[in-house]
């Protein structure tokens, strides 16, 4: 170590060498890279980059040097370490690199393992198609009216223009509900839900009405004593039957896919005239494409607007009607009505929480 | 309705070269509906007419037989004139020499295939077979072999034609509304309407120009419900004659059963013109015939032998001896013709529609007269009816009409109906022309006159059917096709989308399903039974029912009140069939009981009056929405993440939490005791003060009656009490750090855990932005009887950092509020 006020050569100061230099970096160099890991790469930092490193040694010999010799010397110096330094970062960039591949290794897991601890729900089918069927007609500005299942036999036979004496009061199979003069029936149809609107408000109406509605079939492979329909009903000024053909032709395609169409035949409902039975052109059947018988549908009765208090001379209406079961047994390909009504869960779960 | 396409051809000119599919397409267009082509059973080989000419008796069998000489045409070998003469045994005995008879001759092959060959039988060889109506496959009747008559067909002649083998029959389904196409002159009017062919009416006959003294003397004291009432008397009928072979084989393919001439001959014609009829023996009728009502306490015996009560609604024919028939449903069993019969008394009649249709209903009696009469009748052809079938008797039976008919007819005239000729085409949407409406209302057989644009429509008589604009609106349309109707969609004015309650009760559905429960809806009926298994007190509201008069099962006549039964019931469904982990839930209506006024049945010519229509919709009882749910066996299943954990009170309790979530309601709970619930293991489900529901674990004695496992838990509540929600208000989320405390409680265990919990919030106050029961612990060194409770706070404050002191102070007023109310003591 000299006095500050003797002038020193660098070269005499050995530290400062460049062959001093070069062999601290050197052998730092090699200490870095021979490091096998992380451990023995901070275990051997100390030694070449510490504060007691001989480089670090050296940068206090600069103070001591006349200035030009110091900024000579200063350069060199830097250069090395800034070397060496960049030779540790880069062993230790590769040590952590090698690391945590390392620990992602080990970390590996089985991917295929099940997770199913929690159990799978679902709705039932009916649900999901009557939510589709709703949401289809409320795109088209449908409201989605209801009604009660337990009904007054007014509204569902009297007020849909079926009197008390008429054929189809017993074609239909009615559960009529005790006592004798209760006046209440458990609804055969949708169609009461429909008189309930009419009377309620004034048209323009859109109504669609899916509901539970009941007749006393015994229950086997094509029929349930319970089933499900969904009516719609239109009153407004100008309704044809080119307006309901629309309408059901719509619906199909949503429904059944692009190329569906209805079909319709002549056929009689008391609360429409005229009436038609309609088919659908079903693409993706499972026997191939084909028409399905799937419900019927009309021009309101005049007799009906009547009853509910609607100008016939001013407004017409058309309404449909159809079986949710029905669509679902060919739309899913159900075989046997059993299926959709005993509840089992390897039924249900099979179609998720939406369809 | 079924309908032989020979019958049809006689009446209509079908097209050249039409097939079946054609047709099928014609009567599908009509709006008839083809439930069925009946096509005739396949004969192949020779099968011709024979005539007997000679009988031997064998008599050295066990059983007669017959060795028949049988002429079945011209011997081609002999030439002209030389006659084919069959040797045939036959062990039949119902024919005579000069009888005709179907013979199938060797090479034949029968339905069954029953192939005909010459064989040595009897001692003789039988060189063909002499056929019944069986082994030709067109009929049931076996007791003896088909004779057709004695004349009318030239031995050789192919049977087949004869026998009507080439002929197809249509089953149609015929509307309730279109009692005129229970006919084949409806049929084959609307047939060659549709396409466009000529056709004859049946019905268009000139009647003959009787003379004498009326039939009978007949009153008619119901005019309403008998507008027209004809008979017509006939003597000397040999009552032992047959029917004609074709008039059999018509009776046959349309489904009625020949009985004897007289009545085969009503059967017919009815099926011809669709008007029923019905055939009195003469001589047993007392005095003078009234229509009347029945009156208190009469009685009849109706031709199947059943004495049958009347009542005042019962319209009868009566004569001085009392009723002899109840009108257009069943005749009496006390002048019915007989084996004996020689004279009988036809009456064709019109009756109103309804009373027909109580009366079938009444007394159970469907029959193809009244399926008829109640659909609605022509009144314009009793007496052509009259004068068909008297024109069959005389020619088939020998008889000879007596006197003049009487016929009773106090018809108004009906009135006509002005439809303007745009009102088809508005209602369908299709420019039809006027032209084109005058000639469908035409095509149906209306009367349409009138200058413009209003028809003047005189509706024909036998669519009783077409009263107002609309009526003939259907018969244009169905006329011109439904195929012309173009498809339009129209626009609707905006709606207001789903209700709340709608889109609450899709929440839950979902919510219910994402946690694992599988939707299972019931039929809703049950019995005592079921609310008994659920050990429902004698006073409960549950077992207060409505009843359905007619049920499927007299064991399930009520509505359901609770959705358990039925999801209980398909839970063990599912067990039986092997499914030991399930959790279902329904939600749907349920239907109390209690005493109702009954509803009123106002008249539908107009709207009914505000106070009517409200007790009508008031008189329709209440039906809320419950939402349950039922579980079983292991509610997460055993993995290789370690063990499953079994279903339990918990999260039925859960489920109730879920479904107020998806209906953004409220819900508390506490601790509660009713059927079917464990008594310790019942939680009430309240909204504010109000019990919705219960929820937890089915009482051991039920899961035992009902065969499910134990801890099978179960939870219903009533939806439509969860109020609407209001419009939620956002949080202020503050940005300052938490203060996480963890504290344990030793509490007795009586104390709720919702009540330490709501002390605790309360203590704590507004500085506590969460609170969680992490840990629950019994056992030493926490004394016995108690429990520890152990909760996590989350503490905030929105503008502030909170220090540690004012955590502290936070945590003892929490504590010490939990000490005050329920006891608790803080945890070392």
């Amino acid at each position: 170590m000299s006095g500050a006020n003797d002038p020193y050569d660098p070269k005499q100061v050995a530290a400062l060498s460049q062959e001093a230099l070069t062999s601290a970096l050197e052998q730092g160099g090699a200490a870095f890279a021979n490091a096998a890991d992380l451990e023995q790469l901070a275990a051997v930092r100390p030694d070449h980059l510490g504060d007691r490193a001989p480089l670090l040694l050296a940068r206090r010999e600069l103070g001591a040097l006349p200035p030009a010799a110091r900024s000579d010397a200063g350069k060199r110096l830097n250069s090395v370490l800034g070397d060496l330094k960049a030779a540790y970062a880069t062993r230790l960039t590769e040590l952590e690199a090698e690391r945590d591949a390392r620990v992602l290794a080990e970390e590996r897991v089985d991917v295929t393992l099940p997770w199913d601890r929690t159990p799978r729900g679902a709705r039932h089918p009916l649900t999901t198609l009557t939510d589709r069927i709703a949401d289809i007609f409320v795109g088209m500005g449908y409201e989605v009216a209801e009604g009660p299942e337990l009904e007054a036999e007014w509204l569902n036979f009297d007020a849909l223009n079926i009197g008390p004496d008429h054929p189809s009061r017993s074609m239909m199979d009615t559960f009529f509900v005790a006592p004798e003069d209760s006046g209440l029936v458990l609804r055969t149809h949708t169609s009461p839900v429909q008189a309930r609107t009419m009377l309620d408000r004034e048209p323009p109406v859109y109504v669609v009405a899916p509901g539970r509605v009941y007749r006393t079939d015994e229950l086997d492979a094509t029929h349930l004593p319970v089933f499900h329909q969904v009516e719609g009903l239109a009153v407004d000024r100008g309704l044809t039957m080119a307006h309901l053909r629309g309408t059901l032709d719509h619906l199909a395609r949503q429904l059944f896919g692009a190329e569906a169409r209805t079909r319709w035949r002549p056929h009689f409902f008391p609360f429409t005239e005229p009436s038609a039975e309609f088919d659908v052109w079903f693409p993706e059947h499972r026997d191939g494409p084909q028409w399905v018988e799937w419900g019927g549908c009309g021009m309101v009765n005049p007799r009906v607007l009547r009853a509910c208090g609607i100008d016939p001379d001013v407004y017409s209406g058309f309404a449909f009607g159809m079986g949710i079961e029905r669509a679902l047994q060919f739309r899913s390909a159900v075989s046997d009505m059993h299926d959709i009504a005993e509840a089992d869960i390897r039924f249900t779960s099979s179609f998720g929480v939406e369809q | 309705m079924k309908v032989p396409v020979s019958w049809l051809s006689e009446l209509v000119d079908l097209p050249a070269g039409i097939s079946v599919a054609g047709l099928d397409d014609a009567f599908v267009r009509l709006g008839f509906e083809v439930e069925d082509v009946v096509r005739p059973p396949v004969t192949t080989g020779p099968l011709v007419v024979g005539r007997v000419l000679e009988i031997e008796e064998l008599t050295c069998f066990k059983k007669p037989i017959r060795y028949c000489q049988v002429e079945v045409g011209e011997e081609a070998s002999q030439g002209a004139g030389g006659r084919d003469v069959r040797g045939i045994v036959c062990g039949a005995r119902n024919f005579a020499v000069g009888d005709l008879v179907v013979a199938a001759l060797p090479g034949a092959v029968l339905p069954g295939d029953f192939a005909i060959a010459a064989r040595k039988t009897y001692d003789h060889v039988s060189d063909g077979m002499i056929c019944s109506v069986r082994e030709l496959g067109i009929g049931e009747d076996h007791a003896g072999i088909l004779v057709l008559g004695r004349d009318g067909f030239e031995p050789g002649t192919p049977a087949a034609d004869v026998l009507g083998l080439d002929d197809v029959v249509f089953d149609l389904d015929v509307t309730p509304d279109r009692g005129y196409a229970m006919s084949m002159r409806g049929i084959a009017r609307d047939l060659a309407g549709v396409l466009g062919v000529p056709w004859r009416d049946p019905a268009d006959l000139t009647l003959p120009g009787w003379s004498g003294a009326p039939a009978w003397n007949v009153t008619v004291a119901d005019p309403d419900r008998c507008d027209r009432f004809s008979m017509l008397a006939l003597e000397g009928l040999d009552p032992t004659a047959p029917s004609p072979w074709a008039l059999r084989r018509r009776l046959a393919q349309c489904g009625v059963r020949s009985i004897s001439l007289a009545v085969d001959v009503t059967n017919y014609v009815m099926l011809e013109l669709g008007q029923p009829m019905h055939a009195f023996d003469r001589d047993a009728v007392r005095g003078p015939i009234t229509v009347r009502r029945a009156t208190a306490g009469e009685r009849l015996t109706t031709l199947d032998g059943a004495d049958r009560a009347l009542t005042g609604d019962d319209l009868l024919i009566a004569d001085d001896s009392g009723p002899i028939g109840m009108a257009g449903v069943m005749g009496g069993a006390s002048t019915e013709i007989g084996d004996a019969t020689t004279a009988v008394l036809l009456e064709a009649a019109h009756w109103e529609q309804t009373g027909i249709s109580r009366g079938v209903r009444r007394h159970r009696l469907p029959s193809e007269a009244g399926k008829r009469f109640e659909r609605g009748t022509d009144p314009e052809v009793t007496v052509v009816a009259l004068a068909r079938a008297a024109a069959l008797l005389v020619e088939h039976g020998g008889a000879s009409v007596a006197g003049a008919p009487v016929d009773v007819d106090t018809r108004s005239a009906r009135p006509l109906i002005a439809l303007d000729a745009g009102l088809p085409g508005r209602i369908a949407g299709v420019a039809y022309s006027r032209a084109q409406v005058v000639e469908a209302l035409e095509a149906i057989g209306a009367g349409v006159d009138g200058a413009g644009d209003t028809l003047r429509v005189t509706p024909p008589s036998w669519r009783g059917d077409l009263r107002e604009p609309a009526d003939l609106v259907e018969e244009v349309v169905r006329f011109r096709g439904f195929d012309e109707i173009p498809s339009i969609l129209p626009t609707a004015p905006p709606g207001r989308g789903l209700t709340e309650r709608q889109r609450r009760r899709r929440s839950i559905g979902r919510a219910l399903a994402d946690a694992g429960y599988v939707e299972a809806p019931a039929f809703p009926f049950l019995g005592v039974a079921q609310l008994d298994a659920l050990g429902l007190a004698e006073d409960d509201e549950r077992r207060r029912v409505n009843t359905v008069r007619n049920p499927l099962s007299e064991e399930a006549p009520a509505l359901r009140t609770t959705l358990l039964p039925g999801l209980l019931a398909s839970l063990a469904r599912n067990l039986a069939r092997g499914q030991r982990d399930v959790a279902l839930f329904e939600h749907g209506a349920v239907f109390p009981g209690g005493e109702r006024t009954a509803a009123p049945l106002p008249g539908v010519d107009r709207r009914p009056d505000d106070a009517t229509l409200a007790a009508l919709l008031g008189a329709v009882p209440s039906q809320p929405w419950h939402v349950a749910v039922a579980l079983m066996g292991q509610r997460e299943p055993r993995g290789w993440w370690g063990p499953g954990r079994p279903a339990e009170w918990a999260d039925a309790v859960q489920a109730a939490r879920t479904v107020a979530e998806a209906a953004g309601a409220e819900l508390t709970v506490r601790a509660g005791e009713t059927a079917p619930w464990h008594p310790g293991r019942c939680a009430e489900l309240l909204v504010g003060d109000r019990v919705i529901g219960y929820a937890g674990e089915l009482h051991p004695k039920v899961c035992e009656t009902l065969g499910l496992p134990p801890r099978t838990s179960v939870m219903e509540l009533d939806a439509d009490a969860l109020p609407s929600p209001a419009v939620p208000q956002a949080p202020s989320i503050s940005t300052f750090p938490p203060v996480l405390i963890d504290l344990a409680l030793v509490v007795a265990d009586e104390v709720p855990a919702a009540d330490v919990a709501e002390a605790l919030r309360a203590g704590a106050g507004e500085l506590l932005e969460s609170l969680r029961l992490f840990d629950l612990y019994t056992g030493a060194p926490v004394p016995e009887g108690s429990r520890s409770l152990a909760y996590a706070l989350t503490l905030r404050a929105r503008d502030r950092t909170l220090t540690g002191e004012e955590a502290t102070v936070v945590r003892d007023a929490a504590v010490a509020m939990a000490a005050l109310r329920t006891g608790a003591q803080l945890r070392a």
